[in-house]
């Protein structure tokens, strides 16, 4: 660029020089003729480019940085995406997470109202919810005193959450008695995986809020 | 069980005395008895002609096998005898009684019954059948002929003309008393705990979905049905009272307890039990439809209860020391009134047990296995169970004076089987 800006001003200087050449006689001066106004011009234009060199340079910095900026916010606001839908899939789980009996039993253990409890955040953070406990039983004991044994396990469970200032109304019970089985088999592994209360959003899952 | 089958090769001169008042009696003829020891008696089913001459007679014989009133005696093969029998020929092979069947035009059977004592005629009649030879409806119209025929001769009538409802997972299905005809009742889909209409052309069920379990009462011929429960949640094991106007089952939030609507509007939902959070579920009515009798965990466990309809004067059934004391439920009340049956748990497993409603003795029928769900049969005689002992769960029909069983169901996963009342009468 600076060799293409020489090359236009020797050329202008000796156009001008050729043109006075055959008007005027050299008298005093043994000196090429420089243009004095032509010296400045190329110094103006050569500090425009320079201005405007550097302020692509600074446009480019710019739009490079507020790229990044922007780059950085949306990972962040990825970052802070998967982090809540990790959360929020956690706090489904939790709530989700199935409570255990004994045989023909329908107390809750210490371990299941620590399951319990950790259902309470995502309750308490949405009012909105309604859930609903079902109750089930293992294949043996009577079929129909099963349903009856399924739906107190479900009471137990939505007592004690009302107990924890969850609102009553907020909890449906419905027991299936034995007709559901978790899991297949005539063992006790079997039964000890039957023997349980399940728990599902039935209102306001879509639009869950974190604790 | 004492039974014993005999293959009598007739000799020429026993075929000559059997068939002697008949042209065709051929030297060497085969006759096979089927002969069962016991005080009951024998009744001869005589041969007979006619295209649906060995169905008839199959059906006759099996029915009032299965009855356990009478010992059939049944020849397999030969000529249908005519004109007078040989009475002492009979009363030498044990038969105290003759049936003597015959084709009528129309699709009919004819029936005389010989009584081999006084050497006479005790009963003659014509039974219609109804439909194609060997269809359901043929089949029951069939069967309906054969409880009167038992009636002629024991003076009760047979339970052939019945069918039992049962659940095979999540499938209502019949089965004739006999375990033919097996077949789904159309419509249903997660039903269970179903009971008859004592018309028998109604029944009602629990249906179960996401969100709980309702009460449905379906017109069987019409197809139609309709949601009697009132209250969401769980509700279960309906029966109809006697007069079949009203239906009570178990309803509750926490803990059950028994309702009563009415099927023909008039009054609301009734309380019949007071659980306060224990559990009452699987009513039965006493016959007189005064008193239901019902599981209640109010002692902490599953006991058998009765208490008056309108829920006054509940009294625990099951007090005697009997089993493992911790778990009887499911009863059935007989249709006579007199009895309970039950299941109870003995060394972990539920056994068949019935209790005498008026010295309260107890009386155990299975071991085998584990035997539940017990059902009484309209002559508050045979029970029909569920049962494992076949290592599938299938349904078997007990006879409870002799101890007879004998398997209902094909296949396996068959439960909560129900005994109708009767569903047809003889034309």
């Amino acid at each position: 660029m600076n060799a293409r800006y020489s090359l236009i001003a020797l050329a202008v200087v000796a156009m001008t020089v050729s043109a006075c050449t055959p008007k005027v006689t050299p008298e005093t001066s043994p000196d090429p003729m420089v243009n004095p106004d032509s010296i400045a011009a190329s110094a103006a234009r050569e500090r425009a480019a320079a201005a405007e060199r550097a302020r692509i340079e600074a446009e480019n910095r710019t739009r490079m940085e507020r790229e990044a900026a922007e780059r950085a916010a949306r990972e962040a606001a990825a970052r802070a995406e998967a982090e809540r839908a990790a959360a929020l899939t956690a706090a489904r789980n939790a709530f989700t997470t199935v409570i255990f009996f004994g045989y023909d039993q329908s107390d809750l253990t210490a371990e299941s109202r620590a399951v319990l409890d950790a259902k309470l955040p995502l309750l308490r953070a949405n009012s909105n919810v309604r859930i609903r406990i079902g109750g089930h039983t293992d294949e043996r004991g009577s079929d129909a005193y099963n349903v009856a044994l399924g739906q107190r396990r479900a009471a137990a469970a939505k007592r004690y959450l009302v107990d924890q200032g969850i609102a009553e109304g907020r909890i449906d019970v419905v027991s299936f008695g034995e007709e559901r089985p978790a899991q297949a088999g005539m063992d006790e592994m079997a039964w000890s995986k039957n023997r349980r209360d399940e728990f599902e959003i039935i209102v306001g899952g879509e639009t869950l809020r974190l604790p | 069980m004492s039974r014993f089958q005999f293959l009598v090769r007739a000799v020429a001169a026993c075929g000559m005395l059997l068939f002697a008042t008949t042209a065709t009696a051929q030297d060497g003829v085969r006759v096979g008895l089927t002969y069962s020891a016991g005080t009951r008696p024998g009744v001869y089913i005589l041969p007979m002609r006619g295209t649906y001459a060995d169905s008839v007679r199959a059906i006759l014989g099996r029915d009032l096998d299965f009855g356990d009133r009478v010992s059939v005696v049944m020849a397999d093969s030969g000529t249908a005898p005519t004109g007078a029998l040989n009475y002492p020929l009979y009363a030498q092979l044990g038969a105290a009684a003759v049936i003597q069947l015959a084709e009528q035009a129309g699709g009919g059977v004819s029936v005389v019954l010989h009584e081999v004592g006084t050497s006479r005629v005790l009963q003659r009649r014509s039974f219609l059948l109804d439909g194609a030879a060997n269809s359901p409806e043929w089949r029951m119209s069939l069967h309906a002929m054969s409880d009167e025929i038992e009636r002629w001769i024991t003076g009760t009538a047979g339970i052939a003309a019945t069918r039992v409802l049962f659940v095979r997972t999540g499938t209502l299905w019949t089965v004739d008393s006999d375990g033919a005809n097996a077949r789904p009742v159309p419509g249903v889909g997660n039903g269970s705990f179903p009971a008859w209409h004592p018309t028998g052309r109604m029944i009602a069920y629990t249906q179960f979905a996401d969100d709980g379990s309702q009460i449905v009462v379906r017109d069987l011929a019409a197809g139609t049905a309709r949601r009697v429960s009132f209250a969401a949640g769980t509700n279960f094991t309906p029966t109809f009272s006697p007069d079949g106007r009203t239906l009570v089952f178990s309803s509750g939030l926490d803990g059950t307890d028994l309702w009563a609507v009415s099927l023909n509007g008039g009054e609301g939902p009734r309380r019949i039990t007071v659980g306060r959070g224990s559990e009452s579920a699987s009513p039965s009515f006493s016959p007189d439809g005064r008193r239901v009798a019902y599981t209640s965990g109010r002692l902490g466990r599953a006991e058998i209860y009765i208490t008056d309809v309108d829920g006054v004067n509940p009294e625990w059934l099951t007090t005697t020391g009997f089993g493992d004391q911790s778990y009887r439920s499911d009863p059935s009340w007989s249709p006579d009134g007199r009895t309970v049956a039950f299941q109870t748990q003995i060394e972990g497993r539920f056994q068949v047990a019935t209790i005498n409603l008026r010295d309260r003795s107890v009386k155990q029928h299975t071991i085998e296995g584990i035997n539940e769900q017990p059902s009484w049969s309209p002559d508050s005689r045979h029970l029909v169970f569920t049962s494992n002992r076949s290592g599938a769960r299938q349904l078997w029909v007990l006879d409870t004076e002799s101890g007879r069983l004998r398997p209902l169901t094909q296949g396996a996963l068959a439960r909560q089987g129900t005994w109708s009342p009767r569903l047809a009468v003889p034309r």
